[in-house]
């Protein structure tokens, strides 16, 4: 295990906006309550939809010119972002700028805004002069990033990290290796998610055969159910103050938790389908760079969206790895939330560390009759469960193309 | 179209890409950019909104003309009358 303070990494912060909740305290209680946060919203082009959507106050931290110029997405992450520092009970002022990184990981940025600029254009005979100006600032990729730096007057690096539905653990773990690095002191690292703002990721997945339909939008995401149909599309977002430990015992920092290990691999076999064998070895290998063995994990944080493939390939991973542990939980957040798709991550993450002081894992609802071939031995159903032990928590988050993530957190004992 | 009128409609743009402003006390012979937070982003949106909403052009050439209410009058008064008897 390592010792050096100086190379370990510890969360400080964290701020998040979830479809159900705007704080880790509504969030989580709502978790442990059983209320999930679906809606039926129009989308251009077909018409009504499942989606997660989140009512969390721009203004809080922008001026009304930020949000019109700026990105949904850049709004998700300053106001997490800022949510985080106040979490982390820094004193901002003192805090050197050019010393602060930030690392949001998305699954795709730019839909948004082409999309609403071929409308216009559309109004206008296709003529693009009417095509704005503001096109190419929101839609670089950096945005989200970049928007948070200056809306805080960060001058440090800044930058998204493309990874699928990963993106929430890839946007931790860059902030973790850029600490290490030495690159920054203090790295503002999560995810965020625009997606229901693009009815492309909508009408993607329905020609995929993977939306989720069902006449109660809150009963629409059901990970792990046997009349699961598919994916709600959600936003939302979750950033972490990330330092390492030795700086947030120099200021005395609340420690939320400690990043013990991860492991990001790729599949190479399909770009929608998932392969359960390298699922196992993402996180076996995070297992073993937190030097743990499986029992060690307490709770388990699955990825399942929800679509009939996809959660028996990651049940078979998960019973592969931890089915000879009878203290390991399984449980899912995307049947609350839907799939926040770049924030999913880093959003179920969140709501699940309160287990650490808790000893409560949240269950995943919406479970009226279970796959027999999603059995995970110890997934907590319908109710949530307090549990002898929670000191680690891993949590799966993966994405097309293949690309597998694993990241784990434990309680932090100095 | 009176220039009163034109400033209006510039006003009424200008609300509209910078609504954290206070509108209320804009000095005609001023310049925007003095008494605004405007940038040049938004000055590219007054040329915009001036095109989509009243189908006004204005070449880059003549950016300036936009610096204050009164100028934006004087240069668009003809365009809006020529607009309208068009």
């Amino acid at each position: 295990m390592e010792r050096d303070p100086a190379k370990r990494i510890v969360i400080t912060g964290l701020g998040l906006t979830s479809p159900n909740g705007n704080t880790l305290a509504e969030y989580r209680q709502n978790l442990l309550a059983g209320q999930a946060g679906v809606q039926r919203i129009p989308m251009r082009y077909m018409g009504e939809v499942n989606a997660g959507v989140c009512d969390y106050d721009p203004m809080k931290y922008q001026r009304r010119k930020e949000v019109r110029n700026g990105t949904r997405a850049g709004s998700v992450a300053i106001y997490c972002s800022q949510e985080a520092i106040a979490n982390a009970q820094i004193s901002w002022e003192s805090v050197n700028k050019a010393r602060v990184g930030v690392y949001i990981g998305t699954t795709e940025h730019g839909n948004v805004e082409t999309e609403n600029e071929v409308y216009n254009i559309s109004q206008f005979e296709y003529d693009t002069k009417y095509w704005t100006h503001h096109h190419n600032p929101r839609t670089v990729a950096n945005n989200p990033a970049g928007e948070v730096t200056m809306n805080m007057g960060i001058h440090g690096p800044h930058y998204t990290i493309g990874a699928a539905c990963a993106a929430g653990n890839a946007g931790l773990v860059q902030g973790a290796q850029m600490l290490l690095l030495g690159e920054c002191d203090m790295a503002l690292a999560g995810g965020v998610s625009e997606s229901i703002h693009t009815f492309g990721i909508f009408a993607g997945f329905k020609s995929q055969g993977a939306l989720a339909e069902h006449e109660d939008p809150n009963k629409a995401s059901r990970p792990f159910d046997k009349s699961r149909n598919g994916i709600v599309v959600s936003e939302g977002g979750a950033v972490y103050v990330l330092e390492r430990l030795s700086d947030a015992l120099d200021r005395g920092a609340p420690i939320i938790a400690e990043l013990a290990g991860w492991c990001i691999n790729s599949d190479a076999t399909d770009a929608v389908l998932p392969n359960p064998e390298r699922q196992a070895q993402c996180m076996v290998e995070a297992i073993r760079r937190a030097n743990m063995v499986a029992s060690d994990v307490h709770l388990v944080s699955t990825h399942a969206t929800a679509t009939p493939q996809g959660d028996i390939q990651e049940a078979k991973a998960i019973i592969e790895v931890f089915g000879s542990c009878p203290n390991t939980y399984i449980n899912n957040t995307k049947s609350f939330i839907g799939h926040a798709m770049g924030a999913a991550g880093a959003l179920e993450l969140a709501g699940n560390i309160p287990s650490l002081d808790d000893l409560t894992v949240h269950p995943t609802i919406n479970v009226d009759e279970l796959d027999p071939e999603c059995a995970i031995p110890n997934l907590v159903i319908n109710e949530g469960k307090t549990v002898q032990r929670v000191d680690t928590i891993l949590n799966n988050s993966f994405g097309m193309l293949g690309i597998n993530s694993a990241l784990i957190v434990k309680r932090f004992v100095d | 179209m009176t220039k009163d009128d034109v400033k209006q409609i510039v006003l009424d743009i200008i609300a509209e890409i910078a609504p954290d402003e206070d509108l209320s006390d804009i000095k005609s012979e001023v310049r925007l950019r003095d008494q605004l937070d405007l940038d040049s982003m938004d000055f590219l949106d007054i040329v915009m909104e001036l095109r989509k909403q009243h189908g006004i052009e204005v070449p880059e050439d003549d950016y300036p003309e936009l610096a204050s209410l009164d100028s934006c009058a004087n240069y668009l008064q003809p365009k809006f009358e020529a607009k309208a008897s068009a």
